[in-house]
């Protein structure tokens, strides 16, 4: 049923009094196009144009659009390129057909693309620098914000958003246990593995107990645990900040008078700097199981030495540190996540760039930080 | 008309509803329901909220499937189609979401150009000019091309989403609310340019709408759907007649007593 029986076509024919061009078919965008475009509608179209092309130079040829079974907009647009912009002297036409070419002298052009300009590269630069300017003043007036809410609700626990941390805890903290166990696990193997076959080599086997510790406890468990929460509790918070701006939500809660940094923004923050240090240990306990597993199905290395060998191996400080990281990167990520979604515009395309960005940026200043700590407890604990 | 060169199509009806059921777990929206529309018709579609207009018009485009009963379209049944003649048969319709729903990530120029580009066979010369056009005719100035759907006002954005409607000369027109949202001032401009667009282009319209100005001035019929049937479908002098308790409070209560001058007053538009 897509080939339709009235197919735009061209009758030209010559007589004594010149030539005449007789279109006929359907010259509309279903005729045009037969139905639903494609390959073999182009070459119509092309060949049609081609045609209208060669009669439509000369001011002598008659036209005679009044045969036509339909003809559309973009028939007629055909037509008025190959007569280059105007009605041709000889032409017969349908008075309602004649009020469809009225509409292309009415449309303007297109204005022509900006041209290069050399300066355009220091604006961009410019441009980019205020913008980062713009997220720095919004980060710390956030940060001022939260550091006034935390006060008020140490002054006032009893009155503090207890549901609204409660509801952040469950969501961000219990709820991540299963994702982060399975990763934590993985990695303890994938590392036990590789390391137990290196320390064979030199005969070293028991010190897969110090490498694999202080590995995990110190810097994988933390870490690993915050880029798993920022890529899942993160983005979740930055998008329904922002789908409540989308919706004005934001501006209910202020019309209504609930103060948005203490009832919503603060319980985030305070939640993930408590879910993050417990979803810490959690991970790194599953790591060293998965680790102690893969030693001893690859060195025999028995369970009960492993566990009687850790407390010497790897100092309490470490564990200090990965839960003492684990509340910065906590409330970084939950910091971060509400920056950007508090960014973002009451439109679609503003979310999804707003939280793409928000997840990058959280990554990145969870393994700055992390760099900072490094650094700082270099001489402890090792 | 002429436009109906269709074999599978005897020209009769435009849209032909039969027998249409619909439920959503145990609660019936629609008992049955018939409509039937022919070509050059501007039906309106009304009903209290929750009658199922928008589900009937989301059923019409062949975004859901009722439960029972018939839905043609141009003599076809959309659910017998297969890829290719679904999409020629979709290409014959344009669809004015209430939100506009332009696509976000497109600037005005392309959004209108995306269903022309779609269907492969014309040159970017041709498509250019036609989009060109077809801002014109919606009134939309050119310097807007460029701009992003996220820096445009709601009227200029339903305007521009009507003109992506119209971009492959659709047959059938279906709008959604089309002045929800606009200031009275723009919902007359915008009534009147679907006039225009009607008279021009012999178009079907269908709608569904709250706004009792439109109704009065724009439409040839009226359907109302009530008590999940089509209670009546006729032009809107014959309805208002109708003695049921829907039709009485929304065309004869204290909102409707604008738009009822506004009949007296251009009794000929009606």
């Amino acid at each position: 049923m897509s080939v339709e029986p009235l197919a735009p076509q061209l009758d030209i024919s010559r007589s004594a009094e010149g030539v005449t061009v007789t279109p006929r078919g359907r010259w509309n965008v279903q005729g045009l196009a037969n139905g639903r475009g494609g390959k073999l509608a182009h070459v119509q179209v092309e060949g049609l144009k081609h045609l209208l092309a060669e009669q439509g130079g000369s001011p002598a040829v008659r036209w005679d659009l009044t045969q036509t079974d339909a003809l559309d907009h973009i028939g007629a647009l055909m037509f008025w390129r190959a007569w280059g912009g105007g009605m041709p002297a000889h032409l017969r036409i349908d008075a309602g057909h004649e009020l469809l070419f009225t509409h292309f002298s009415k449309a303007a052009e297109v204005p022509p693309a900006a041209r290069f300009d050399p300066l355009a590269v220091l604006v961009f630069i410019g441009h980019e620098l205020f913008r980062f300017a713009d997220h720095m003043t919004g980060f710390v007036r956030l940060l001022g914000q939260i550091a006034i809410d935390l006060v008020r609700f140490a002054r006032k626990p009893q009155a503090g958003p207890w549901r609204e941390i409660s509801a952040n805890l469950y969501r961000s903290g219990a709820q991540a246990l299963a994702i982060t166990a399975l990763v934590g696990f993985l990695i303890g193997v994938v590392l036990s593995y590789l390391s137990a076959k290196q320390l064979k080599q030199f005969g070293a086997d028991v010190y897969i107990v110090d490498l694999l510790g202080v590995a995990i406890i110190r810097e994988l468990g933390p870490v690993l645990a915050a880029i798993l929460v920022a890529g899942r509790s993160g983005s979740a918070m930055t998008a329904s900040l922002g789908v409540m701006r989308v919706t004005e939500e934001l501006d209910a809660l202020t019309v209504m008078g609930i103060p948005q940094g203490f009832r919503l923004l603060m319980p985030k923050v305070v939640a993930l700097a408590v879910a993050l240090p417990l979803l810490i240990l959690w991970t790194d306990a599953v790591s060293l199981l998965g680790g102690m597993v893969a030693a001893k199905l690859q060195l025999d290395l028995s369970i009960s030495y492993f566990f009687n060998a850790l407390p010497g191996a790897v100092k309490v400080a470490n564990l200090y540190i990965g839960v003492g990281k684990g509340m910065v990167f906590g409330a970084l990520i939950a910091l971060v996540s509400c920056h950007f979604g508090l960014r973002i515009l009451p439109n679609t395309e503003s979310l999804g760039q707003g939280t793409t960005s928000s997840v990058v940026a959280s990554i990145t200043v969870v393994i700055l930080a992390d760099a900072v700590f490094a650094i700082a407890f270099s001489n402890v604990g090792i | 008309m002429k436009h109906s060169s269709d074999p599978a199509w005897d020209g009769k009806y435009v849209i032909d509803i039969e027998g249409l059921w619909t439920k959503f777990g145990d609660f019936v929206v629609h008992r049955g329901v018939d409509l039937k529309v022919t070509p050059g018709e501007i039906v309106a579609l009304v009903g209290g909220s929750g009658s199922g207009k928008t589900t009937l018009l989301r059923q019409m485009l062949g975004l859901e499937t009722p439960h029972q009963g018939v839905v043609k379209l141009f003599g076809q049944r959309l659910e017998l189609q297969d890829r290719d003649s679904l999409q020629a048969l979709r290409n014959r319709w344009g669809v004015l979401f209430q939100e506009g729903a332009l696509y976000s990530a497109l600037p005005v120029f392309d959004n209108i150009a995306l269903p022309l580009r779609e269907l492969k066979c014309f040159d970017e010369e041709i498509i250019r000019a036609a989009v060109m056009m077809k801002l014109a005719m919606v009134g939309i100035e050119a310097r807007h091309a460029a701009a992003m759907p996220a820096d445009l006002s709601g009227g200029m954005v339903k305007r521009i989403a009507l003109a992506r409607a119209l971009a492959l000369e659709p047959e059938l027109l279906f709008l959604d609310e089309p002045t929800a949202g606009l200031d009275p001032d723009r919902s007359d401009s915008f009534v009147n340019l679907i006039r225009e667009l009607h008279r021009e282009l012999k178009l079907t319209v269908v709608m569904v709408t709250h706004d009792l100005d439109t109704l009065f001035e724009l439409s040839s019929s009226v359907a109302v759907l009530a008590d999940q049937k089509l209670l009546i479908k006729a032009p809107v002098r014959e309805v208002i007649a109708v003695p049921h308790p829907f039709i009485k409070s929304f065309f004869l209560g204290d909102r409707a007593q604008r738009a009822i001058e506004v009949i007296r007053e251009y009794p000929f538009v009606v």
